[in-house]
């Protein structure tokens, strides 16, 4: 039996072979008459991409109709190239390669010729279009603004490239997929699933209808609708602001997370990435080395955070428990530190304590505190690594988690960065070697959103929502535990009271109290930050960033932001402005200080930004 | 090789699989070729790539002839080493093709380890069932022959490419021909029939149903005493089976695992178009009709209407273009070669070629049957080669290989003591 057993199965499966032939080949006649010159045609039936609207159901993006010239190489017959190019405007010499590239990919499977016509171009050559056999029409959807704003965060669309056809075979040639910002990210959402039919063609190739009766054809699946949580008029009043700066404004509400408005500057028209003219535009976008408008400042700019992290300095040593609120440190024109080492600071009343300190933004303050916070440890390294946990528990050092299609980390060095840096073991640094740490300088830098999402967490009292720019989908509110649930602070909630009360001080007598606004309790941090670039191979310091967070109103906080400008001196200057003013606009509606707004509407930073190419030395801080 | 050796090859064997590779070589052509001429240099082409596969494969046939008998014997273990760190490397430096991390890349020239982890395999259980300790009816030694035989399917599992994994079931055969208890047949075979049935009605009723059979067996034999607590546990395995099968079924395997068990079971009407691959197939070969369209007419074929025709779905195209005289007789050749391997297996006079052979046997077979079974829609779609016939360098190696080493034992097993 043992030796028997296989002998018996093989011959049995022989058996069962042979008998399922003779029943497809020669009992069942049906398969012979489907295949009586079978051939089928498959068309595509492309779906409407999901429409995208905004925090107040404004209506962003939607579509229009394109038309792509697609070509079948093996069913081309010879015909009047000259007419066909004139006809779409291109050289023979482009559609010869493009013909070549059509057959290098298959004979068989249609690939695009000429994307994007428009319907006016489509009008003329579909009167012409049976002359061309080979070719034929297809019909897609391109990308139709409503909106001059928030390119950066929509993104944009384009034809997918070999590689991503490779990867995902749901893409075909000629296809078009989210390349950036929202359409990428949500791609699976907005795309839809595209439609197949299958038409049955006879032996002269003309359709005879569906292929089995549509038994194998599929409807296409619209795309879902987007709801983001921008406030369109907020971003649109914002891009206007940033004119002539460089820069970005980051606002979230921080109850929920959501980001209200996400701004870069210089930036661009989102419609310029549509269609045939994406391709020359995106070019001259991506060659500007200078302004780079396509370099999405609130997100993946990562500058020295400066002054208004000294909110952070001062909750890390209140949680410590290295100091209270009511003692205070002198200050004479800084703090210093060792025989030559000073760090300097401007000119306030001396001595400060935590209110007035931050109020002030005295920085001999803050290096007291920060050095309490790191020596109360019996290692300086130890003292890091604990500050670097409660500074990362605000979002600082590592990507958000947010659903935007790029970012960057920033960095708070921990030990292991100094270590390297003063190569211990051999040889020792301490405590006073971080000190730039204790006022946003030196190694630490940060993202506008990872700025803005700080700010939140010091608005809630301690705990923040992971920022996000989806609000809902087809209508339904979004249910995604990473954006709808809190995430805390190491600091716990009643140290938060003194940082806030000195955040609100700095409206009411310190570096911002000429920005007040009438019945608006605001909290905010001016900073000015130190930077430096590189011309001809030499270390120069350039004019300082302004910056500025603040979030109001002071209880029950409905935004949170910070605003950045390259170059823009110190943070009330221009940051400090702006904020107050996009401040005004989200609460109230409606902008009272006009003198205030013409002032940043009329000023331009162009002159400064122009300073490190011109040649010639120049002066900073003026 | 020795004139003794030459001798003595089996020439029989060797001519079915001349006339398999030729004629799949045939086939190939017919599916891949387009407007082109016909030109040797051109490795665009499959069909020409072929016969470069096929050419190296000669050299392969020599070495596996020049070697000594001896060395697969005492280099087994080694080998099969080798092939398991080549599968574990994938993981390191493999190639991403079509969604299956299963290729090393050489320039132009890809490698399958996979292919030639199976006569890897089938040397490494010759070796430890011929083992004068081995025991198979010891658990620890079935342990252990299973061991042996799942690492390299639980490597080639995750690549992913589950169907290359489901071959190594063909090891069952050696091991029942050497003796494993017929009880492990009627559990496979049950597990089967309860997988199947479990998919077609719910795990509840399926248990139930078999509960209820029980019991009237129970009810029938009562008088004899029988064993309660064996009924018992037997419901409890059953019941855990049924229901892990359904769990497995819906939540480990992904969506179109599952379309393809569910059309072949008639569960799904395929609306979606998802048996649209294996329904193009049968077209294909049902309107081959007796004598089939001729070589190169195949409107199908032309067409291009049947997906990776010229790799798994080859035997499409034999129906098509030679009928069901042209496919009934490769069916032949494959149960002739088969038989006649298991006949050269049964003459073996060293347990260690006759498990060799029987393992080659088993592995030829299983993808003989699934191979052949999903192109004329009995099976679900597993993608896996029809042996020498499919296009493909890295199989059509794996395949000579293992035959040819098995063709030499065969060929040497008057020399041994």
């Amino acid at each position: 039996m043992r030796k028997l057993l296989l002998y018996l199965i093989i011959i049995t499966t022989g058996v069962v072979f042979i008998g399922r032939l003779f029943y497809l080949q020669i009992y069942n006649t049906s398969f012979a008459a489907l295949s009586e010159d079978n051939a089928i045609k498959v068309l595509y039936d492309y779906p409407q991409r999901g429409a995208i609207y905004d925090r107040n159901g404004k209506l962003l993006v939607t579509n229009q109709p394109s038309y792509d010239v697609m070509v079948i190489p093996r069913e081309l017959k010879p015909f009047d190239t000259l007419e066909f190019c004139s006809i779409l405007k291109i050289t023979k010499e482009k559609l010869n390669k493009q013909l070549k590239k059509a057959r290098i990919y298959s004979p068989r499977v249609p690939s695009v010729v000429i994307p994007q016509l428009t319907k006016d171009e489509y009008a003329y050559l579909q009167e012409k279009m049976r002359k061309f056999d080979g070719f034929y029409i297809q019909k897609r959807s391109l990308r139709d603004y409503h909106t001059e704003n928030a390119a950066n965060v929509l993104g944009y669309i384009a034809e997918v490239n070999d590689g991503l056809i490779k990867k995902d075979p749901y893409y075909l040639s000629g296809d078009l997929i989210g390349m950036q910002g929202v359409e990428k990210q949500y791609e699976n959402e907005l795309r839809g699933i595209k439609g197949i039919k299958r038409i049955q063609k006879d032996r002269f190739n003309r359709d005879i209808g569906p292929y089995k009766n549509g038994k194998y054809d599929t409807l296409p699946v619209n795309g879902k609708d987007l709801t983001i949580t921008i406030d369109e008029e907020l971003q649109a009043y914002g891009q206007k602001l940033m004119v002539n700066k460089r820069g970005g404004i980051v606002a979230l509400d921080p109850s929920t997370g959501e980001i209200l408005t996400l701004i870069t500057a210089p930036n661009y028209k989102p419609e310029l990435l549509v269609g045939r003219k994406r391709s020359p535009n995106y070019t001259r976008l991506h060659y500007d080395s200078i302004s780079r408008p396509l370099f999405d400042r609130g997100v993946k700019g990562e500058y020295p955070p400066g002054s208004p992290f000294k909110a952070i300095t001062a909750l890390i040593a209140l949680q410590e428990g290295v100091v209270d609120q009511r003692e205070s440190f002198f200050c004479s024109h800084g703090f210093r530190y060792g025989k030559k080492a000073k760090l300097g600071c401007h000119a306030h009343a001396s001595p400060l304590s935590m209110i007035p300190g931050i109020a002030q933004s005295c920085n001999a303050y803050f290096a007291n505190v920060y050095l309490r916070s790191i020596n109360k440890f019996d290692t300086p390294q130890e003292g890091i690594d604990n500050w670097v946990k409660h500074v990362k528990s605000f979002g600082l050092g590592n990507y958000l988690g947010n659903d935007l299609s790029s970012g960057s980390k920033g960095l708070v060095p921990n030990s292991n960065y100094y270590n390297r840096k003063y190569n211990y073991p051999k040889y020792k640094w301490y405590s006073t070697a971080t000190i730039s740490n204790a006022i946003g300088q030196g190694e630490i830098s940060a993202t506008p959103i990872q700025l803005a999402n700080m700010t939140a967490a010091i608005a809630n009292r301690g705990y923040f929502y992971t920022p996000h720019i989806i609000k809902a989908v087809d209508g339904q509110p979004i249910d995604i535990e990473n954006f709808t649930k809190p995430k805390y602070t190491t600091i716990d909630k009643e140290h938060f009271e003194p940082v806030i009360e000195g955040m609100h001080q700095v409206y009411v007598q310190g570096t911002a109290n000429a920005l007040q606004i009438k019945d608006i309790e605001i909290c905010g941090k001016t900073g000015t930050a130190e930077n430096f670039t590189i011309i001809n191979g030499k270390r120069t310091q350039l004019t300082d960033h302004s910056v500025f967070v603040a979030f109001a109103p002071k209880d029950n906080p409905k935004i949170a932001l910070t605003v950045f400008i390259e170059n823009g001196y110190w943070g009330s200057r221009y940051a400090g402005k702006i904020a107050s003013l996009m401040i005004e606009k989200y609460i109230k509606g409606t902008i009272s200080r006009t003198d205030l707004e013409d002032w940043v509407l009329t000023h331009s930073l162009e002159e400064e930004y122009a300073k490190p190419y011109s040649g010639e030395p120049f002066k900073i801080n003026q | 090789m020795s004139r003794s050796t030459v001798g003595t090859i089996d020439w029989l064997t060797v001519l079915l699989f001349l006339l398999l590779v030729g004629f799949g070589w045939l086939n190939i052509y017919s599916a891949s070729y387009g407007d082109e001429q016909f030109s040797i240099t051109d490795l665009s082409k499959p069909y020409i790539k072929q016969l470069y596969w096929i050419g190296l494969s000669v050299v392969i046939i020599v070495i596996t002839q020049a070697i000594e008998t001896k060395f697969y014997e005492r280099f087994a273990g080694l080998i099969y080493v080798i092939s398991l760190v080549s599968l574990l490397g994938l993981f390191l430096f493999g190639k991403n093709v079509n969604g299956a991390t299963s290729w090393y890349s050489f320039g132009p020239v890809g490698l399958q380890p996979s292919e030639f982890a199976k006569a890897a395999t089938a040397l490494a259980i010759a070796k430890f069932l011929s083992d004068m300790q081995t025991n198979i009816n010891r658990i620890n030694h079935q342990l252990r022959a299973f061991l042996i035989i799942a690492l390299p399917a639980l490597f080639i599992i995750p690549q992913p490419d589950p169907g290359s994994a489901l071959v190594y079931a063909a090891f069952f055969f050696p091991l029942y021909r050497e003796g494993l208890a017929a009880m492990y047949l009627i559990i496979g075979a049950s597990a089967a029939a309860l997988f199947i049935l479990t998919l077609l009605f719910s795990p509840l009723w399926v248990v139930l149903g078999i509960a209820l059979a029980m019991t009237l067996l129970l009810i029938k034999n009562r008088k004899q005493k029988p064993k309660y607590s064996r009924y018992l546990l037997a419901i409890i395995v059953i019941t855990g089976f049924c229901f892990s099968v359904n769990y497995i079924f819906n939540n480990v395997f992904e969506q179109r695992h599952r379309d393809r068990f569910n059309i072949v079971l008639g569960k799904e009407v395929d609306s979606r178009g998802i048996g649209y691959n294996t329904n193009q197939s049968q077209i294909a070969i049902g309107s081959g009709g007796w004598v089939g369209k001729g070589w190169k007419e195949g409107t199908q074929t032309k067409g291009g209407f049947v997906p990776e025709q010229h790799t798994d779905y080859i035997f499409s195209t034999v129906g098509e273009e030679w009928g069901f005289l042209g496919a009934t007789t490769v069916v032949i050749l494959f149960v002739g070669l088969l038989i006649r391997l298991l006949y050269l297996a049964e003459r073996q006079k060293t347990q260690f070629s006759r498990v060799y052979g029987y393992s080659v046997v088993g592995i030829l077979f299983i993808h003989f049957v699934i191979n052949v079974g999903m192109v004329t829609g009995l099976l679900p779609t597993v993608g896996i080669p029809l042996p020498f016939f499919s296009y493909g360098g890295s199989g059509l190696w794996g395949f000579t290989l293992l035959l040819f080493i098995f063709i030499k034992l065969d060929a040497n097993r008057v020399n041994e003591w």
